[in-house]
């Protein structure tokens, strides 16, 4: 059952990155280095999406996540108050945030083990995925008429709302 | 993989396998010679770098520059990396220990991975990615993080207002770069280095899509902070910036960090649109395309050079207006136009037939429309300089017919001109 071949060893060090990153976040009394372990974690999910043979995936979680959205936690984290020697754990939101987590590991254990220990074993007829598709098959798929252009151009349009109010919001009333 | 072992270069490990090595080993030494040579090459570059920027920098400000070191002084970097090897290495007493250390280390690594897919030959890259174009962008803007961790950790508030503007002016210009990077990829229609390389064997990009070119340099050069842009590390107002606090070789590799960066821009400049190692006789000497490489980065880093000597630095409004007020909107305008023009050329039947695709006079026609599109984009750059001075010239004649609100309305430089 288990190789030890380069690509588990490689999948076995971006997992322990992922995860470890994952309880840094939580853990940190300092919030810069909460958003560094969040950076680690996000690598360590970039180098799986290598693993999975999704190298564009992969790009584009260090462009956006490390690249843009990281800094801007950066930002923000350092433009608070008090962000080292967090004595609280806990805020009044934990509990929703243990159902969702919960809720989430339970439909992810679900989906990863009835395929591969249910019925039939590594051999039954439930496939996760049987996409495998390309850079251009993926490029295509964003703009072709009857795939996802819809959802694509109604995201587009989102984030240029988002942008616009973030201009709006920002923007001094007295200059204009 | 091939087994045939052509030459020792291009062939090592089937090589290895015919003296009687077992083929695994044989497989990996060879990568492993691979990723050291192409990691060390631009460390060992960057030692003449220096020298070159040096010596440039002085002859433009009526200096000699270094000449007691070695021949013509080329040796005097070395002596200045034994110097900083040598040194005290000094933690300040607030810095956060662990990412202060981490800072320098991310940084270098951020400019050296680029190296990796960096198409030096037609037959030798680190690894020729899909996504080369991307994985590119992605590394670079690791660099900005890089930063921001030594200007947090360093506890100090100067190196944090250096950090502050880092953000502010790689986050901005690395939207235009982007941009201006959209139109070669679409030209080739792959995102691969060595795909884009041969792409340009018929015509260089830079003379299909010159607007792009202008663009992606004059982002580069914010990118890695040099003069007009060199906010980052404003020496007379930030006293260095982020990496004030830094001493002894993490400061040097701070420094031979942005050397190499703005090198290997220059680099990647000359792939993208100069045509890689393309040149008579590259295909048939590997060696040759290297060569060319070298020589058609040189032709673009050394006016960068120059430029740095020579131009003042722009003040930090000036720096976000330009980015956001024109070559933001000159990026989108462009790229809209050329993927009008790719299509124009594709329903006119005018690109060269793939087996002729390399062929020089082929390419013209297509070329002429693609030249066509770029003027169309420089009228619309002009329309929008012309707009925004007219802009300027109409709010300072407001300013002066009501005397009461223009001392405070405008910035120091522009009421000097009024």
């Amino acid at each position: 059952m288990l190789e030890l071949n380069p690509t588990s060893i490689a999948f076995f060090i971006f997992s322990v990155l992922s995860i470890g990153g994952a309880l840094g976040v939580v853990f940190s009394r300092n919030l810069i280095h909460g958003a560094l372990f969040l950076i680690v974690s996000l690598f360590g999910g970039a180098g799986l999406f290598v693993i999975l043979a999704a190298p564009f995936l992969a790009a584009v979680q260090v462009l956006v996540y490390i690249g843009a959205i990281a800094i801007l936690v950066i930002f923000a984290v350092m433009l608070t108050r008090s962000m080292t020697n967090i004595r609280e754990i806990f805020n009044r939101q934990w509990w929703i945030g243990a159902i969702a987590s919960v809720a989430l590991l339970v439909v992810l254990v679900v989906g990863v083990i009835l395929p591969t220990w249910g019925p039939g074993g590594t051999n039954s007829d439930i496939v996760l995925s049987e996409t495998t598709a390309s850079l251009q098959d993926l490029g295509v798929a964003l703009v072709s008429g009857n795939q996802f252009v819809l959802p694509f151009e109604v995201a587009s349009l989102l984030l240029t709302a988002a942008m616009v109010g973030a201009i709006v919001i920002a923007r001094d009333n007295e200059s204009y | 993989m091939e087994n045939t072992c052509d030459n020792i270069i291009s062939t090592l490990a089937p090589c290895l396998t015919q003296l009687g090595w077992n083929q695994g080993l044989a497989e990996f030494i060879s990568t492993l010679l691979g990723v050291l040579l192409v990691a060390i090459f631009p460390l060992v570059l960057v030692i003449l770098l220096i020298w070159v920027e040096r010596k440039v920098a002085a002859r433009v400000q009526d200096r000699i520059g270094p000449n007691r070191v070695g021949p013509f002084g080329l040796l005097q970097n070395v002596a200045d990396a034994v110097k900083l090897i040598i040194k005290e290495d000094i933690t300040p007493a607030g810095a956060d220990r662990l990412i202060y250390n981490l800072a320098p280390i991310i940084a270098m690594l951020s400019v050296v991975l680029i190296w990796a897919v960096v198409p030096f030959t037609p037959y030798n890259i680190g690894a020729d990615l899909d996504i080369g174009v991307l994985y590119f962008v992605g590394i670079s803007s690791i660099g900005t993080l890089a930063i921001m961790m030594a200007g947090w950790s360093s506890n100090n508030k100067y190196a944090l207002l250096g950090a502050f503007r880092v953000v502010a002016q790689l986050v901005s210009y690395e939207v235009p770069m982007v941009l201006s990077l959209l139109v070669p990829v679409m030209l080739a229609g792959t995102m691969s280095m060595q795909e884009l390389s041969f792409a340009q064997l018929g015509m260089w990009f830079i003379v299909v899509t010159p607007v792009s070119a202008f663009i992606f340099y004059v982002s580069n050069l914010a990118e890695t902070g040099r003069a007009p842009f060199d906010l980052i590390e404003a020496e007379s107002e930030l006293v260095a910036g982020y990496n004030i606090e830094y001493s002894g070789m993490k400061f040097g590799l701070f420094m031979a960090n942005e050397f190499m960066h703005a090198f290997t821009a220059n680099l990647l400049f000359a792939v993208l649109f100069l045509g890689a190692w393309a040149g008579p006789g590259a295909t048939a000497i590997p060696f040759l395309g290297f060569v060319y490489l070298m020589i058609k980065t040189s032709i673009v880093y050394v006016p960068s050079l120059i430029l740095r000597a020579t131009v003042p630095r722009v003040r930090i409004d000036q720096m976000m207006a330009f980015n956001w007020k024109f070559l933001v909107p000159l990026a989108i305008i462009n790229v809209i136009v050329m993927a009008f023009a790719i299509m124009l050329v594709k329903t006119l039947g005018l690109a060269p037939a793939p087996e002729l695709a390399s062929d020089f006079l082929a390419n013209l026609p297509q070329t002429a429309v693609y030249i066509l599109a770029n003027l169309i984009v420089v009228a619309a750059a002009g329309a929008m300089i012309r707009g925004s001075v007219r802009r300027d010239r109409l709010a300072l004649a407001a300013a002066r017919t009501q005397p009461d609100s223009e001392p405070e309305a405008l910035p120091a430089p522009v009421a000097q001109h009024s």
